[in-house]
Order: structure tokens, then C-alpha cells, then sequence
């Protein structure tokens, strides 16, 4: 913990450096400002959660950092690397490389099994971890050739969240995780990332709307209206265990 | 869906233009056929006769069952026409002087009727005009008895009795070097010593007369005047080919567009069931508000119909344009004077009814099984879809698979009927193509065997009368003729119990060096030098087998009777012919050492004097020369073909097209969100386009090997029933043909390929991953 906290101050570990960062959709004739300038940096080994209602902007942050929107105007440097330069092959170079994705609805290929969802991942990758070291990591040794329609909801998120941190990535992006879970099975998702962050110490962002998640993370990176409103850090983080909504 | 629907369009276009134009063109043909030989009263019976004095027709007209006959007077001539120097052969028929035939009258086209008053002036077939660019008042020189007479068109006619207009013995029409013409019977008679004779009659019967009974009869009466043997209409060589070709017509408008049909109601199904499947909320919601099952039919039928109807319109606007296309090729060769041309009404009904039954029939299931599930179910989005380890994977090729492979074999075995009837359905292109293929090989391989294996002369002789042997030395004398073969041809009634064919038998020379008997592994067959040969579809006629006796009545001469045996079947595709020793056939007739015609090889540079000396020879009647028969085979039958090939290659491309595309667009719409994720994890678009195509691709590769198994049947049908006396069409399928089908396959696959390909190239990944599936 005391670790993370130097770490946090430390610029030459920063994993993402964002700069008024802007981001506007054309919905027919309505302009849409989804993003107005927003600034932030997420460092390695931290967990944040960014937090804000429907409609503040964190989605679209959060889609432009793993490289699956490009920004109106500002800048987005992953490490060295500026992704609002970076064309079309590159940012597919830079998801299948760098990031781990994990979505509110899992997103699994139903035609393959837990393993092979996250085997998908692995045989493209350049140092991934095995797939049944992936699916151990999320508890779900047992389950692992289970097709998508066998398992619950909570253990095809998982079956996500193993797929996601199967290639050993620098930084896990999370929208909405338990957004489809009751919350005893949103717990057990959470506990999930909560295991990986501290054991591979993966830079981990979770974009919810669920305030009772916060208290989990290093950081919270409240948004509202495109903007960053503010930043509280956590003294002292709680364990999912704790949480309760 | 507009791709979706424009497919389908395509598809059931295609079905219902070629039934429409199938049907049409043979209705038309049919009707027109039928209007002509009643307006210009076509007979119902022919006799030809060496010579019989006018008064014999009282008696002809005494025998039962006869309703009119009228006496001709009927020559083979030679035409000297200037500025072709070939000897040209015609038909010469008398006309009542001054007046229309009262059987097999004469349409005039152009000009008018012989003057009485002359004795040049003839009348002369249409496509005998066209092909020497003739006009009224145009001279040539006809042979006639060995007089030279000079003769005056006076005009231009068709005839019922020669809608197809075929030299005899030819094997394809040549209008260049055969024709017919008509003359006043005095003109006619006092040319041909025929003054106060005939030597041909036509007849037609009472309406409850029996044919046979009435040809025996005939043959009775004209027997000692030298009767060629009385025929009836079927036997009547135009009437004959012509209603072949309606067979083939009919056999064709059977089969090419149930293809269609059965292709566009597999598309219907599957791309209603899965427009169904992503409306079963809204048919819940609909149910909610209180709407039965019932309505929804209604509702969804109309759809249907609606998807179909463009197909349908146009399908019918292009079968009618089309069926104009293919009427006018047959009137390139079927001379009829004016085509009319009918689409019944229940064709239409037809068209539209087995589209709309078969689309219907297509998505009623999907319909039903939307229909019955209780709407508060239905509003649940549809449970995760179920899948199974594939059986490839199972009997442990599995290992090495990558993912994406895996996908593609779960995909494909998790609905293992709309794979199957997908392959089906290219297959069937591919089928098809190679059927519409197969009849340019067929055309080309009957070719080879008849006029290249079979045939080594440069050009063929013919006497008009029976000759000695000795005119072949004759033959050889005259500068040009490097060797000569003689042959003779006997008309006779082959007999085995009831059944009875009529043809004739060629007398060939033993160890032939220019005509080849060939079994059906194209080895020669020696001529035995007794007993008889025969073509290997003529003994399935008359059921008999080598060793089997038959009776052969020879209809010339003295018209013997004779038992002979069968020694061996000869195989062949073109006509139906009895062979023997020339001696031996001499023999059994008694008439000595009688040829009618040799076979010649020349010196090609000297061919036009040869010409020129047959032309004044009063003794010969005509030369075929074999190139030429082998041009105007092709010629007869290149236009149809490639209308033919054209139309069904398009379909073809159109249902593979159809097919693939559809395919691809379903499985784009149900797979785009798992493709968009994987987009997401960093799969390139190559990788993701690998998973949709490389399943349309695996189903192409399979469907291909499948379509030539297809083709390959369907051509043994389209063989097998097309098969007549006429011609038996080989079954033989050049690797060009089926190379063609899998080209015009991969490229229409590829097509829409290129298609889903631009859609997955354009995916919009992070719209995909907001929405729930």
C-alpha cells in the first residue's frame, strides 16, 4: 500500500498521461460533447475507479484509452507512445499487445469453451500466461470447458476477466463489470480484479456508477459533463468483502 | 437487409424468367406448329412411288379411312447456280397448275404462284432463298432428267411439310446445298417424264381412322407401282426433328427452373427465419396488444410476398423477353412464317404460384415457431445459443486447430441444415453449370465420333440411280480423285415381332479404309462379311441382341423379305442404321454388284474442278462434303447453345451469388458482436474476416466437389432423357466444363465475399459492446 502511494507520485511510472482530452459525436445534426477537456494519469500498479452518472463521459475515456475511439482533440500518451497519432494497425497492435478489456455484458464467443475463450487471446499474444493459469487466477479451474450458455453470469464475467489478464497486460480497462451481476456475484467478479491487481500488480481502471464500489481502489476519478470534477485517494483501501449495495 | 432482398430478387428472377421462358417459347412453338399445319392443311400420311398412272388415285381414294389425297409429282434435281460452283440438290414438287395445293399448301412469302402459261417459273423455299441471297426474278439452272433448264423465281414460300428442310441422309440442315422448289405439275411432269403419272401422294384421314391400318392399305395398292412404304406424320422427317426439339424444350423446362425455385425458397427460409428471430419482442408486443397468431401470419406472408413479388415481376419480364430471343433462334432454322407468340395465362398463375408456395412454405416453420411461444416469453432475448464440440474435433483433429478454425466447424455444425442446404444450393449452381457446359461437349464429342473417328472421306457421292460398280472406276479416273470406296444405301422395315423400325441398311466395303464402325469404347468393329450390324439404340428398339434373328423388309426393288442375324451392335449418336457387307447385302437382294454412292478422297487444290465435273455428271445427284456437314452442325446448333449457356451461366452466377451472399450477410448480423470483441482483443480485420469467410469459403470448397457429382447426374439425366432416334447425347463432360462451373462459383463466392468483407472492415466496435445481444 505504502508502496503504491510513492509510486503514485513517482511521473516516471505513469502507464497513461491524458491532456485536454476532447471528444465530440455527430448524432444526425446534434453535436454531442462527450468529452470537454478532460486531464488525468493512471500510474502503474494502481487500481482506479472512474466514477460519474450516464452521460458524464467516463465510457468514451475509457474507450479511447484501450484505442477503440479516437479523440476529437487533446492527447492520450500510453507510455511512450502517443495514441491520438496512432492509426487504425497500430492501435489493433496496441489492444492485442497491451491492454485486457473486460465489458459489462462479458462478450465471450459462445461457440468455444471457457478455456478456449481465453485461449483466444493467448494464441496471439506475445508472452501470455496459460489459459488454465488465467482461469485458476479467477477460481474457475473447474469450470473451464464449460461453453458460455453453461455457466452463470458472474463465472462468464470471470471467464472475461481471465481472458483480459491472460496476456499479461500493462493495464486492465473494466466498463461497467458487475453493471448485468446481482451483488453477491459482483463481489466475487470484484475479488477477481481485486487478486490480479495485487498479484501481477496490472494498472487496473473500472468505470462504474456504482459509489459503493469506490472504496476498493487507490484512486477515484469522479467525472461529470466531460470533465474530471475531481480526484480522492483512498487512504485505506477496503477488500470487496466489505462492500455492500 | 436491402442486400438480402436484392439477392433473393435475383434468385427467384431467374427461376421464374427460365420457366417462363421455357414454357412460353415451347407453347409458342406448339401453337405455332399446330395453326400452320391446319391453315396450310399439313397431311397425315406420305407415299412416294416409283411411277403410278393418274388413275391409280381413284383407288387410293376408295380405301377406308381416307379423307382427301392429292397425287404429286416429286424430283430430285441438280441446280447450277452461277457463282457457286458445288453441285446444289433440291426437292422439286409439282403444285396444281395455276392453283394451291389442296394438302401441304404453300405460304407465299414473296412474289406469287407460277404463271400456267410458263414452264420456268418455280417457287422456292425461304431459307434456300436467304442463303443465296435470291430475290424474285433471279435465275438458275435446274438438272432435271439430265436436261439443262433455265428457271425464273417467281417466289418465296414456307411449306408445313418442310418447317426443318433436311437433306435425306444429311446429318444437319445445309440451306447453301439444299432446297426445295415448287412447279406447275405440267412443267413438272413433261420435264421429268412423268406426263399422266405420279410418284408421290399425300394424305389425311377420317378422324376415327386407324393409321396403320390405312398406311398397310396403301402399301397394298401402290406395292407393284414401286412404293417406297407409306409413313405417317410422326415419320415425317421435319415434323420429326421439330418434335424433338419440343421434347428437349420440355425436358429442359422441367429441370432448370425447380433448381430456382427450390434455391429461392432456401433463401426465403433462412433469411425470414432470421428476420423472425430478431423480431420475436416486437411479435410479443404485437401479441400483447391482443393480436392472434393469425394476423401475424398475415402480417409476415406479406412480407414474403412482398420480398418475392420484385422477383417475380422482373422474373416474368425477362422470361417473356428471353422466350422472344430463344423463338427467333428456333425460326432461324425451324421455318415457320410467323411465330406466334402465347404465354398462357397459367403459366403465369404457375410462376407465381410455386414461388409464392415455395417461399411460404420456406418460413412457415419459423412463422409457427414465433408464433406459438407465449409473448411474455418471446420479450426475453433469446438464451445464449447452445454448442457442442465438433465431431472433427473429436476423432482427435482437434489439437492443432486454432480458435478461430474452431469457430468456424462449431458454427457450421451447430446448424447442420442450413450448412448442408447451403452447400446444397451452391452446388446446384455449380450443377447447373455444368449442364448448360456439358451440351457444347456433347455437340463436340458427337462430332468427333460421327464426322471425325467414323469418317475419313473428304466428300460423299450420290447416284440417283442404282449403279454398277463399275462407275466407281469411273470415279477414279476423273483428275482429283485420289481414292474411292463405294457404298450402298437400302431403305427397309427392320421387323422383331410386334415392334417394326424403318431406316435403312449401308452397304459398306469390307476393310474399309474411310468408314469406321466404332463400339462404345470408340475401338473399331470389323464388318462381319455376312449377318447385319446394328446402331446399339436401334437393338434396344427392337429388342433384339447379337445372335437374335431379324426380319428385314427392303423397301426398294423387288421388296424382299429376309431373315438375317444380328452379329454385333455398333455405337453410335447420331441416327439409327443397320450395316453390312456390301457383297453380302447385294446378295441377299439379288441385284448384283449395285452401288448407290462413294466415298472419295481428293486433292483439296482440285476440289472446285471436281465440283464443276459432278455438276455436268447427269449420273450423280449430289456430293456432301464432310467439312461442310460438320460446320452446319455446329452452326444449327452454336446459336441455341450459347443463348442456352449464356442464360444458365447467369443463373448460375446469380444463384451461387444469391447463396453465398445471403450466408455471409446472416452470419455477419448474428456473429458481428463476437467478431467486434474480438476486434476489441486485438484480432486484426484479417483475423476476424478469416472466421465469417473462412466458413463460406470452407462451405464453397465443399459445395464445389459436391456440384460436379450433381452436374455430373444431372447431365446423365438430361442424357438419358433426351436420348431419341434421332440422337443419343453422350454423356462426356470436358475438365474445361467443370473448371468453368468451379471458376464461376469461386468468383460469385468471392463476390459477395468482397461484400461482407467491406461490411467487416466497418464495423462499429464500441456501438456493438454498449448493447446487450
Amino acid at each position: 500500500m505504502t508502496k503504491k502511494k510513492t509510486r503514485a507520485e513517482d511521473t516516471a511510472k505513469i502507464v497513461f498521461h491524458v491532456e485536454d482530452l476532447t471528444k465530440t459525436y455527430h448524432m444526425g445534426e446534434v453535436q454531442v460533447h462527450a468529452l470537454r477537456g478532460a486531464n488525468m494519469e493512471l500510474y502503474e500498479g494502481e487500481m482506479v475507479i472512474l466514477l460519474g452518472p450516464s452521460g458524464s463521459g467516463k465510457s468514451t475515456l475509457l474507450n479511447i484509452l484501450g484505442g477503440l475511439d479516437t479523440a476529437t482533440s487533446g492527447l492520450v500518451v500510453y507510455r511512450d507512445k502517443d495514441l491520438t497519432k496512432a492509426n487504425e494497425q497500430e492501435l489493433t497492435e496496441y489492444r492485442r499487445f497491451h491492454v485486457g478489456f473486460v465489458f459489462q455484458f462479458y462478450n465471450l464467443i459462445s461457440s468455444l469453451t471457457a478455456r478456449e475463450n481465453v485461449a483466444v487471446v493467448t494464441e496471439i499474444s506475445k508472452n501470455p500466461m496459460s489459459p488454465d493459469d488465467a482461469l485458476e487466477l479467477v477460481g474457475l479451474t473447474e469450470r473451464m470447458d464449460h461453453f458460455p450458455a453453461q455457466l452463470s453470469g458472474g463465472e462468464q464475467q470471470r471467464v472475461a476477466i481471465a481472458r483480459a489478464i491472460s496476456k499479461n497486460p500493462q493495464v486492465l480497462l473494466c466498463d461497467e463489470p458487475t453493471g448485468a451481476l446481482d451483488s453477491e456475484t459482483g463481489i466475487v467478479v470484484l475479488e477477481a480484479l481485486e487478486r490480479i491487481n495485487r498479484e501481477l500488480g496490472t494498472a487496473t481502471a473500472i468505470i462504474t456508477h456504482n459509489v459503493d464500489i469506490a472504496g476498493m481502489s487507490d484512486r477515484v476519478i469522479h467525472l461529470s459533463n466531460g470533465v474530471i470534477s475531481e480526484v480522492n485517494i483512498n487512504k485505506t483501501k477496503k477488500s470487496p468483502g466489505e462492500l455492500h449495495w | 437487409m436491402k442486400g438480402q432482398v436484392f439477392a433473393i430478387t435475383l434468385v427467384v428472377m431467374s427461376g421464374v424468367a427460365t420457366f417462363v421462358m421455357f414454357i412460353s417459347t415451347m407453347d409458342s412453338l406448339e401453337y405455332t406448329r399446330t395453326k400452320f399445319y391446319r391453315d396450310y392443311n399439313f397431311a397425315d400420311a406420305f407415299v412416294h412411288l416409283r411411277r403410278a398412272p393418274e388413275s391409280l388415285i381413284e383407288k387410293i381414294k376408295d380405301i377406308e379411312g381416307i379423307r382427301q389425297a392429292e397425287t404429286r409429282v416429286v424430283a430430285q434435281v441438280k441446280l447450277d447456280i452461277s457463282g457457286f460452283n458445288e453441285p446444289v440438290n433440291a426437292r422439286v414438287i409439282s403444285i396444281p397448275d395455276g392453283g394451291k395445293p389442296l394438302l401441304n399448301g404453300i405460304y407465299i412469302r414473296k412474289g406469287s404462284l407460277p404463271d400456267p402459261a410458263k414452264d420456268n417459273e418455280v417457287v422456292i423455299s425461304e431459307n434456300f432463298a436467304q442463303a443465296h441471297n435470291f430475290n424474285i426474278g433471279d435465275q438458275f439452272a435446274a438438272i432435271i432428267s439430265g436436261k439443262w433448264k433455265k428457271m425464273t423465281i417467281c417466289g418465296i414460300a414456307l411449306s408445313p411439310e418442310f418447317v426443318l428442310l433436311m437433306k435425306p441422309e444429311a446429318m444437319s440442315p445445309d440451306f447453301k446445298r439444299y432446297g426445295v422448289l415448287w412447279m406447275n405439275r405440267k412443267a413438272l411432269s413433261e420435264a421429268y417424264n412423268m406426263d399422266g403419272a405420279f410418284n408421290s401422294v399425300v394424305l389425311t384421314l377420317q378422324p376415327q381412322a386407324r393409321l396403320s391400318d390405312v398406311l398397310r392399305a396403301i402399301d397394298n395398292v401402290v406395292g407393284k407401282y414401286g412404293g417406297f412404304g407409306a409413313y405417317g406424320r410422326k415419320d415425317q422427317i421435319s415434323h420429326r426433328l421439330l418434335s424433338e426439339e419440343f421434347k428437349q424444350l420440355k425436358t429442359s423446362s422441367k429441370i432448370f427452373p425447380s433448381i430456382f425455385i427450390f434455391v429461392s425458397a432456401f433463401l426465403l427460409n433462412v433469411v425470414m427465419s432470421r428476420t423472425i428471430n430478431t423480431q420475436r419482442e416486437q411479435i410479443a408486443a404485437l401479441k400483447a396488444f391482443g393480436y392472434g397468431n393469425y394476423d401475424i401470419g398475415v402480417h409476415y406472408a406479406k412480407l414474403v410476398v412482398l420480398i418475392i413479388a420484385a422477383g417475380l415481376i422482373s422474373g416474368i419480364g425477362c422470361g417473356i423477353w428471353f422466350g422472344h430471343i430463344l423463338g427467333d433462334i428456333y425460326m432461324a432454322v425451324y421455318r415457320f412464317p410467323y411465330l406466334v407468340y402465347i404465354l398462357k395465362p397459367w403459366v403465369i398463375i404457375a410462376a407465381v404460384f410455386v414461388s409464392v408456395f415455395s417461399a411460404m412454405a420456406g418460413t412457415l416453420h419459423t412463422l409457427w415457431r414465433a408464433a406459438k411461444q407465449p409473448p411474455a416469453e418471446a420479450m426475453r432475448p433469446e438464451p445464449p445459443a447452445q454448442y457442442k464440440v465438433s465431431l472433427i474435433e473429436k476423432i482427435g483433429l482437434g489439437k492443432k486447430i486454432t480458435q478461430p478454425s474452431k469457430i468456424i466447424m462449431r458454427n457450421m455444425e451447430r446448424k447442420p441444415i442450413r450448412t448442408f442446404l447451403s452447400i446444397i444450393g451452391i452446388s446446384l449452381a455449380c450443377g447447373t453449370m455444368i449442364a448448360s457446359g456439358f451440351f457444347k461437349d456433347a455437340v463436340d464429342y458427337m462430332i468427333k465420333v460421327q464426322f471425325v473417328l467414323s469418317q475419313k472421306e473428304d466428300m460423299s457421292v450420290s447416284f440417283f440411280d442404282l449403279t454398277s460398280r463399275r462407275a466407281a472406276y469411273e470415279l477414279q479416273q476423273i483428275d482429283g480423285v485420289q481414292y474411292v470406296e463405294t457404298y450402298r444405301i437400302v431403305p427397309v422395315k427392320f421387323i422383331n415381332g410386334h415392334r417394326s423400325y424403318k431406316t435403312v441398311i449401308k452397304g459398306m466395303e469390307p476393310d474399309s479404309r474411310l468408314q469406321f464402325l466404332l463400339d462404345t469404347n470408340l475401338n473399331k468393329v470389323t464388318l462381319p462379311s455376312s449377318g447385319l450390324m446394328l446402331t446399339d439404340h436401334l437393338a434396344k428398339i427392337l429388342k433384339v441382341r447379337p445372335g437374335d434373328k431379324l426380319t428385314v423388309e427392303f423397301l426398294e426393288g423387288s421388296r424382299a423379305t429376309r431373315e438375317v442375324t444380328v452379329v454385333a451392335l455398333v455405337k453410335q449418336y447420331l441416327g439409327v442404321t443397320g450395316y453390312m457387307d456390301l457383297s453380302s447385302l447385294n446378295r441377299l437382294m439379288n441385284t448384283g454388284d449395285s452401288i448407290s454412292g462413294a466415298y472419295l478422297v481428293t486433292d483439296k487444290n482440285k476440289q472446285e474442278k471436281l465440283f464443276l465435273e459432278f455438276i455436268k455428271t447427269p449420273r450423280v445427284s449430289g456430293t456432301v462434303v464432310r467439312a461442310n456437314e460438320i460446320t452446319n452442325f455446329y452452326e444449327i446448333q452454336a446459336k441455341g447453345m450459347l443463348f442456352f449457356t449464356f442464360i444458365a451461366t447467369l443463373m448460375a452466377c446469380f444463384i451461387s451469388f444469391g447463396v453465398v451472399y445471403n450466408n455471409a450477410r446472416i452470419a455477419f448480423s448474428e456473429r458481428s458482436r463476437e467478431l467486434s470483441s474480438l476486434r476489441v482483443l486485438g484480432y486484426t480485420r484479417g483475423e476476424i474476416s478469416y472466421i465469417l469467410l473462412g466458413e463460406l469459403a470452407l462451405i464453397t470448397f465443399i459445395a464445389i466437389p459436391v456440384g460436379f457429382v450433381l452436374g455430373y447426374w444431372l447431365c446423365a439425366y438430361l442424357a438419358y432423357a433426351l436420348a431419341s432416334d434421332l440422337f443419343r447425347v453422350p454423356l462426356t463432360i470436358s475438365s474445361k466444363t467443370f473448371s468453368m462451373a468451379a471458376l464461376v462459383v469461386l468468383v460469385s463466392a468471392s463476390v459477395s465475399g468482397l461484400i461482407v468483407r467491406h461490411k467487416l472492415d466497418h464495423l462499429d466496435l464500441v456501438e456493438v459492446l454498449k448493447t446487450r445481444e
